[in-house]
């Protein structure tokens, strides 16, 4: 697997290829921990959230919000505990990013949540892993512990007054947990349900306290933020999306990976025929889901000669959405039937049975699917699976619902002969999905 | 159904025999004391604290939820709440080996259903099952965030990636014979 970046110097990946990368010698001797020294030499919580704004960083979670933004929601005045949880609960079909990055350069996180936690005043913080990565969080305990060996966490880190603590926590096999305030009652020790927003975690978070939560990915980034200056990160990529990218590249590629590309990369049709090593088998490209499942699904027609251009603009332009950067490519020898219906057997799994348009509806719809794919599909079909997402979208707690309801109406928008074939001709034998 | 859970009174009689509610040894009681050190509140802990009742007990049994209601001074239906949330967490006895496929997307457009089908035809049983003498289980999972060495499967804590038939024959003989090593690390 490629673990690299294209179209610009390596910033999140310049020390995964390092032999030993996980130890805090080779982070220290590759430029780790400066940054920390920077904002502890005299920079004040302002001035570090200032640049976090000048560097257009948005989150690489999914949902894109603009990082140094959600940090200023924080409270100044507020005399409870503050606590920045970073989102290491990757669960995004198409989406293993984070896990390279913790499991490569874990030290690279502790810098990144260490300045978070200057930045906002909070002095005891979380990583919470999902719990599959178990062996993410051994490495990360591993890391935590050499850096508190080495004074650069428990008590005035680095010979100042900052006493800051990071403890790893587990979830269990939830994908609702990567949802935020989700992810906060877990950590309380509740079931994972999401909660009413307003009060945003900013606000009211963890033990009801002001609370920032931040993917893997986003808090990696602040120690290069920091290094070079919001305006120099922000430059890597373009106005509004700040600084590089992370991709997670699977399916039908030649050579599928974790690639790091500048925001604003020019073009997706370049970056999946040369980048990625075209599509093997001699097979035609077929259709992209760009970042991760929950984004709109974009046929070849809509990628190839179009001049895609790889930010969160571009790609909304494009008729999707930057995601988590999860890259599904997919070959000719896919039905968006089938690959639709996988998708949302994934919803109906993980849906947190909390609201119940979301509850009911994604149930609803795998049984559609299934009626349909044992050959009981009737004309009206489609209309009935967008009536279905049109009362689902929209109407939960969280996106969860929209997530399982994005997929359907493009996939019925885009690739509407896939369902025409299975719905006028019942069954057409095609039992699975076609393997590589 | 008498019986009323309140925080005063966490335990119905029948567990508070002795042997209803699991006990450790000073070392896991450490481990355990080592996790509630890291929460303002106790009841965070729940979810690394099972797993570790998981790992000494087989799973979470009866006795091993009054004793993690005991030790976070919380109610065993609150307990059994979060427990039956969490897919990870087993209330029931699993085979000792679990082979967990990954099923979602990625995986299956890679040829999970090729492995499913060899994993299932060579132990003779169907995904949810174990096998009679409890060694092996097999389940299909959602994404595990593989997808990039898809297809791929989870047993236990650790992950087997760009499978083959070859490859799966190879860890099942391994399972078979107690020689399987780590996966990915």
């Amino acid at each position: 697997m490629f673990i690299g970046a294209i179209g610009c110097e390596p910033l999140q990946l310049r020390r995964v290829g390092l032999e030993r990368s996980r130890t805090l010698d080779v982070y220290r001797r590759n430029g780790g921990y400066e940054s920390l020294q920077k904002v502890l030499d005299g920079m004040s919580p302002d001035d570090v959230i200032g640049e976090v704004k000048k560097s257009a960083l948005r989150g690489r979670g999914g949902a894109g919000f603009p990082t140094g933004m959600k940090w200023s929601f924080v409270p100044k005045d507020s005399p409870k505990p503050k606590y920045v949880v970073c989102n290491a609960d990757e669960s995004e079909p198409g989406t293993f990013k984070d896990r390279y990055l913790m499991e490569r350069d874990p030290h690279m996180l502790i810098e990144g949540m260490l300045i978070a936690a200057y930045a906002l005043g909070a002095r005891v913080n979380y990583i919470y892993t999902r719990g599959e990565y178990r062996y993410l969080i051994e490495i990360m305990d591993a890391a935590l512990d050499e850096a508190r060996a080495a004074g650069l966490l428990g008590e005035k880190i680095l010979g100042t007054d900052f006493n800051c603590e990071i403890y790893t926590h587990t979830g269990a096999g939830a994908y609702i947990c990567g949802e935020e305030t989700a992810l906060l009652n877990s950590l309380e020790g509740l079931r994972g349900h999401p909660r009413m927003k307003p009060p945003f975690p900013a606000v009211a978070g963890l033990y009801g306290c002001p609370t920032v939560v931040n993917n893997v990915e986003t808090l990696t980034a602040v120690p290069d933020i920091i290094k070079m200056g919001g305006e120099a990160y922000q430059k890597l990529g373009t106005e509004k999306s700040g600084g590089t990218k992370l991709w997670s590249v699977s399916g039908h590629v030649n050579r599928p990976g974790v690639y790091e590309l500048p925001m604003g990369y020019d073009d997706m049709e370049k970056f999946i025929m040369e980048d990625c090593g075209g599509i093997p088998n001699g097979r035609q490209l077929k259709a992209v889901i760009p970042g991760g499942s929950s984004v709109y699904i974009m046929p070849a027609s809509d990628i190839i000669g179009k001049d895609v251009r790889m930010d969160y603009e571009g790609l909304v332009a494009a008729g999707s959405s930057v995601g988590s950067g999860g890259f599904i490519v997919m070959d000719d020898t896919v039905d968006v039937f089938e690959s639709t219906k996988n998708l949302t057997e994934f919803y109906k799994h993980e849906s947190c049975g909390w609201c119940t348009p979301c509850r009911e509806g994604t149930d609803w719809l795998v049984k559609i699917f299934k009626r349909i794919e044992s050959g009981g599909g009737r004309p009206d079909d489609a209309q009935l699976l967008l009536d279905l997402v049109d009362n689902i979208e929209g109407k939960s707690f969280c996106p969860l619902g929209d997530a399982a309801s994005w997929p359907i109406q493009s996939a019925i928008k885009k690739f509407p002969e896939d369902f025409r074939r299975r719905v006028a001709n019942g069954t057409n034998g095609d039992a699975g999905l076609p393997t590589a | 159904m008498s019986q009323q859970f309140t925080p005063n009174n966490p335990l119905p009689q029948e567990v508070h025999v002795p042997d209803r509610v699991a006990k450790f040894s000073p070392e896991v009681e450490a481990e355990i004391d080592r996790h509630l050190a890291k929460y303002p509140v106790k009841r965070s802990a729940i979810l690394p604290l099972m797993f570790i009742v998981q790992r000494e007990r087989g799973y979470l049994d009866p006795p091993g939820v009054a004793y993690l209601a005991d030790r976070l001074g919380v109610r065993i239906t609150d307990i059994w709440e979060v427990a039956t949330f969490y897919s990870m967490i087993n209330t029931e006895p699993v085979g000792k080996y679990h082979l967990q496929i990954c099923k979602t997307l990625s995986c299956k457009i890679m040829g999970e259903p090729k492995i499913t089908e060899h994993v299932c035809t060579r132990l003779g049983i169907k995904p949810g099952e174990t096998t009679p003498d409890g060694r092996f289980s097999v389940s299909l999972v959602e994404c595990l965030g593989s997808c990039g060495t898809a297809p791929m499967m989870q047993i236990g804590f650790d992950y087997y990636e760009s499978l083959t038939t070859e490859k799966v024959d190879e860890i099942i003989e391994k399972c078979e014979s107690d020689t399987l090593s780590n996966g990915v690390r």
